[in-house]
């Protein structure tokens, strides 16, 4: 059986193990934290201010003696949501975009492409601010602008692995059955590019958690009293020289996060191409 | 008549600029005919099958008439191309591994044409596809329903591409090279399959090969290309007993035969298949013809009668005649 087959070949995959915890790790700590977290993330305590790691708060608190790992665990919420949307936002209208301009070529696939390379031109960051400008500041703009730039992204990966699709001689044979560009592209292309988007959108989300935290590090994402990595980072740069370990606390969690989707990715793209896993 | 194809020109957009791939190509098929279309790779056979199925590549040009029972589909718009594909023309192709998606099982994809076209449900389409594994000959058609491609012999992977072709009943089946990927004890199985498929249901067949005996004793009238234009065509018993053009005596006269003492060296036609890009301005055989001559140069050459139905494009017919093979 492929299925089971496939499972043994992941859990001996070093970095698709790796990878695989933190990013369950992640889940589990935004999950846990929906349902419990050791204080009230944004509870304000002035007379616990930086306060050493306790039993009571496990990784000390912070100028305002709020909770760390509370805000952590809260915080995590937040990276996976950008993530999520991000990437949604970003395959669904790339991966129609590529499907469009790879069956319908011609002029189409040209303004499909020039359009994208003209979001492409933008840098994230850049566009995010824009839209902060237009809409304020917010984490539902911020994700959004993140999902804007994934969408070239994914446009581009989507129209070159199509074209390769097309390319194939079963895809002529459908042609030759009467089947339209449609149900071709639902049958035959979107099917044999799926092991790609799918290593796509985990890279996609590693960098969408990213710009996320760089974006409430910006104060043009998540706002108070809502925790978030990257606002956290923000705060403690003021008090970089009397407690460095609030800057380390944060950094280490992007750091974590973006590194187990990378692996993860990369482990992936191994575990899914067919001649990379007859070699193993 | 089934299908009329007349002065089909089509020019390809290459890297080297325009090339007239096909240059003129006119014959027909009725109901329950047969034909072969012969020629070496590059000549333009397989075009020839995408023209008649509206798959021509991106960018090229097509000119001159296709009509098939009736319609003209030569600049006939996609969607009644899909309608027409798969439904009363069938195409079977060369390699049967890749003209299988590899994602799907046989079931499933012999199934697609009778729900696109007949609007069969699940259900109906599952008991057409037994049936049809059955006609071509697929044992234990049930149990391979759910099989993957990957999961059948090369002979088998044809049967199910045959099925798919034969599934809507078309009444021109297409075969562009069917045995090329095929052991030779196949090759002979499955074109007797598709010949007895073909009579059966009173198809028109076009059986495309570069391989002179494959087609000579399963069709009635041969076809043979070069250069993009039909040299010589004809009831191919009349051909055969009168090879006439000198491409069509080179091609016979290069197949292997049973029994050769060892050491014999095939015959060959001198020279190499010239590119599409640069055509000779005359007769596109001339220059690998041992009977060339001048004239041959500055004209394409005309269709000469040799026999009933039977053509070819020479103007030194008489002289190749007294030329013994």
């Amino acid at each position: 059986m492929p299925e089971t087959r496939f499972l043994d070949r992941a859990l001996r995959h070093p970095s698709f193990v790796c990878g695989g915890v933190l990013v369950v790790l992640l889940v589990a700590a935004a999950a846990l934290s929906l349902a419990w977290s050791p204080h009230p993330p944004a509870e304000i305590d002035v007379q616990q201010r930086f306060a050493p790691p306790s039993a009571s708060h496990w990784l000390g608190t912070d100028s305002l003696g709020r909770d760390i790992a509370s805000q952590l665990l809260v915080g995590a919420q937040n990276s996976i949501v950008a993530g999520v949307i991000a990437v949604s936002i970003g395959a669904a209208l790339g991966v129609a975009l590529g499907c469009l301009a790879s069956a319908r070529r011609g002029w189409v696939e040209e303004v499909a492409m020039r359009a994208s390379d003209f979001t492409f031109a933008f840098p994230a960051l850049l566009s995010a601010i824009m839209l902060t400008a237009i809409y304020g500041p917010g984490l539902l703009t911020s994700i959004v602008a993140i999902g804007i730039f994934n969408i070239p992204v994914f446009a581009r990966i989507t129209r070159a692995s199509a074209n390769a699709v097309w390319a194939r001689e079963y895809v002529l044979a459908a042609r030759a059955a009467g089947k339209g560009a449609w149900r071709i592209t639902f049958d035959h292309v979107l099917p044999n590019v799926a092991s790609v988007l799918i290593v796509q959108s985990t890279i996609q989300f590693a960098i969408a958690i990213l710009a996320e935290a760089a974006l409430s590090y910006l104060g043009l994402g998540t706002q108070p009293p809502q925790p978030s990595w990257g606002r956290m980072l923000n705060e403690a740069q003021m008090q970089m020289f009397q407690a460095p370990q609030l800057a380390i606390y944060p950094g280490v969690a992007i750091a974590l996060a973006v590194l187990g989707l990378n692996l993860m990715g990369d482990g992936l793209r191994d575990l899914l191409d067919p001649k990379l896993a007859r070699k193993r | 008549m089934l299908l009329e194809v007349k002065d089909l020109r089509v020019t390809l957009h290459t890297a080297r600029g325009q090339a007239e791939a096909l240059r003129g190509i006119s014959f027909s098929l009725d109901r329950g005919e047969t034909a072969g279309l012969i020629g070496e790779s590059g000549c333009g056979k397989s075009l020839t099958a995408l023209a008649l199925m509206g798959l021509l590549p991106e960018g090229a040009r097509i000119a001159g008439s296709i009509r098939f029972d009736g319609q003209e589909l030569v600049e006939l718009p996609e969607d009644a191309w899909c309608r027409l594909r798969g439904a009363r023309i069938g195409m079977v192709f060369q390699e049967p591994m890749s003209a299988l998606n590899p994602l799907h099982s046989i079931g499933r994809q012999i199934a697609e044409p009778l729900r696109l076209h007949r609007g069969l449900t699940a259900r109906e389409a599952r008991a057409e596809v037994l049936r049809l594994l059955d006609r071509v000959r697929l044992p234990d058609g049930a149990r391979r329903l759910n099989a993957f491609p990957h999961q059948l012999s090369g002979g088998q992977r044809q049967r199910v591409v045959i099925a798919i072709a034969l599934a809507c009943g078309p009444s021109l089946l297409v075969a562009d090279e069917p045995t090329t990927a095929l052991d030779v004890t196949l090759q002979r199985e499955i074109l007797d399959l598709i010949a007895g498929l073909v009579e059966r249901e009173r198809m028109a067949l076009l059986l495309i090969s570069h391989d002179l005996g494959v087609v000579a004793q399963r069709v009635a009238r041969m076809l043979v290309m070069y250069g993009g234009t039909l040299v010589e065509s004809g009831p191919s018993t009349e051909v055969f007993s009168r090879l006439s053009h000198p491409y069509t005596r080179g091609l016979y006269a290069a197949r292997p035969v049973l029994g050769m003492p060892r050491g014999t060296r095939l015959a060959t036609i001198p020279g190499r298949v010239p590119e599409l890009v640069d055509l000779p301005e005359g007769c596109p055989f001339g220059e690998r013809c041992t009977f060339v001559i001048d004239a041959c140069r500055r004209a394409p050459p005309p269709a000469c009668a040799v026999g009933p139905g039977h053509e070819a494009r020479c103007i030194r017919l008489d002289t190749v005649a007294r030329v013994p093979l």
